[in-house]
């Protein structure tokens, strides 16, 4: 026997989808200004693993020689993505879904299960519940870097009307640096987040659009 | 949901083909609007080679920074073992066709008053303040400078600019009549900035004929330039042939290309 069970709230679905095509504006608009000054890279001393970005990539995306529409951009779409994060966090923690979201005491140890049964190396179940300890991390994480990207980001953008915030974070040049890694990592939180909802499967994605979940008599509730 | 009857599963299914349906159309609908609006905003007139959707934007973020601008606010001042050489980042309006020797400063105390002439020592009769500032290009990189100079505060107020009657202006103190622009721009007129008054008559904005203790060199502004460290590098503009008090606000020549008119810190 099947039921539907409510698993996202409306609320909820809408901040996710509006995020992603306003996290990608950033991003698009971000590399725009980035490759005026391209400095970063992994590497150490006169070593360069990788340099951020081959030049190959700016041609492949055409994000060449356009900083005055990169800024114009950036400082439009901004407000957007601040703003849907803020309604986001607000939401979160009036409605009480916080609850499933901010990693709890047993999330570490969750999370290392989560961890060894991706990794085949641990065949029981993986942890019942709305958001298992992983996730918990994943998802309260990339909110605070979301946090982070806004500071950082203001910490550029009004260096001397808000020194002390561009001083807390090391420096207008240690802000830019850190204003350009929150942006690498949530390059990372996509890629793993995309792997895990093909993992998870249709019934799984599909409650994040339509708010609900097959969920078979028998399993254990989200609640 | 829990109390509900179970319904058997053709049922469920059913349900939730009707449920993905109705969030798919919702979503393509949305998705559209959002598609439309991001061709709207592409293929927008532009206005100063900005979309004006963005142009808007950008004149409302300056509405809020003037808001919030404070002027006791500082740029942070750096030691001197931070000081380093900044690079040459354009040439423009510093043409060959300069001599130093016949430079004047030329200063309109409004539009289209007669303009008054300075000598670098009438800049230097004034109180020499030294700063070790960011300078920060709004490509992103960044240089600690150790500038010498003038306040345009203390220059406006001792030369009696920057208000309608050229009552000369206490520091501090900001007459309702102050001129709410400065334009600035090189002999040549090929490069040019407006400044909200605010930004120009900050105590950090300086009319500078030293860097790094050397006398400013051809490339970095001689005789005469402007530091602002409340403004990206764009408006710290080099060798100073002119200084209009005006209420109109000025043209830019960044803005002009695309950039923040404002571009304020």
């Amino acid at each position: 026997m099947q039921r539907l069970e409510k698993k996202h709230p409306r609320a909820v679905r809408w901040f996710h989808w509006i995020n992603v095509p306003l996290l990608s504006l950033m991003a698009w608009s971000g590399l725009l200004i980035y490759w005026s000054n391209d400095v970063y890279r992994l590497g150490w001393g006169d070593k360069t693993l990788f340099k951020f970005f081959p030049d190959g990539f700016y041609d492949a995306l055409g994000l060449g020689h356009r900083l005055a529409e990169g800024m114009a951009w950036h400082f439009f779409v901004m407000w957007f993505f601040a703003l849907n994060g803020i309604a986001y966090v607000t939401y979160t923690f009036l409605s009480g879904e916080w609850r499933h979201l901010v990693p709890n005491r047993h999330s570490f140890r969750e999370a290392w299960h989560v961890v060894l049964h991706d990794l085949h190396l641990r065949k029981e179940p993986l942890p019942p519940g709305k958001f298992n300890g992983a996730q918990r991390f994943a998802y309260t994480g990339v909110v605070l870097m979301g946090a982070g990207s806004l500071a950082t980001g203001l910490a550029i953008y009004k260096p001397v009307q808000l020194a002390p915030l561009t001083a807390l974070l090391g420096g207008y040049e240690w802000a830019r640096f850190e204003h350009f890694w929150l942006t690498v990592g949530y390059v990372l939180f996509f890629l793993v987040h995309i792997t895990q909802v093909a993992r998870a499967g249709w019934n799984n994605l599909r409650a994040m659009i339509t708010g609900y979940e097959i969920v078979t008599a028998g399993e254990p509730s989200h609640e | 949901m829990n109390n509900a009857p179970q319904r058997p599963d053709a049922e469920v299914a059913r349900r939730m083909s009707r449920l993905t349906r109705r969030s798919f159309a919702v979503g393509a609908a949305a998705a559209g609007v959002g598609f439309l609006g991001w061709l709207g905003l592409r293929s927008a007139s532009l206005e100063d080679r900005t979309p004006w959707p963005l142009r808007r934007m950008l004149e409302f973020n300056e509405k809020v920074g003037s808001a919030l601008f404070r002027e006791s606010a500082l740029a942070p001042d750096f030691g001197a073992d931070r000081v380093t050489e900044p690079r040459v980042n354009g040439w423009i309006g510093l043409g060959e066709d300069f001599d130093p020797a016949r430079w004047q400063l030329q200063v309109h105390g409004s539009d289209g008053a007669r303009p008054r002439f300075f000598a670098l020592d009438d800049v230097k009769a004034l109180p020499a303040v030294d700063l070790t500032t960011e300078l920060k290009c709004i490509e992103g990189w960044s240089n600690v400078v150790h500038w010498t100079g003038a306040r345009l505060a203390d220059f406006a107020a001792k030369y009696g600019f920057g208000t309608k009657d050229g009552r000369p202006f206490e520091g501090g103190g900001r007459p309702a009549d102050l001129a709410r622009y400065v334009s600035l721009a090189t002999p040549d007129d090929d490069y040019y900035v407006g400044l909200d008054a605010a930004a120009a008559l900050h105590p950090q904005t300086l009319l500078c004929y030293a860097m790094n203790g050397a006398p400013l060199t051809a490339g970095h502004g001689a005789p005469l330039r402007l530091v602002i460290p409340v403004k990206y590098g764009i408006k710290n503009l080099k060798r100073v042939g002119t200084i209009t008090f005006t209420d109109r606000r000025p043209a830019d020549y960044w803005a002009e290309r695309g950039y923040d008119w404002y571009s304020g810190h």
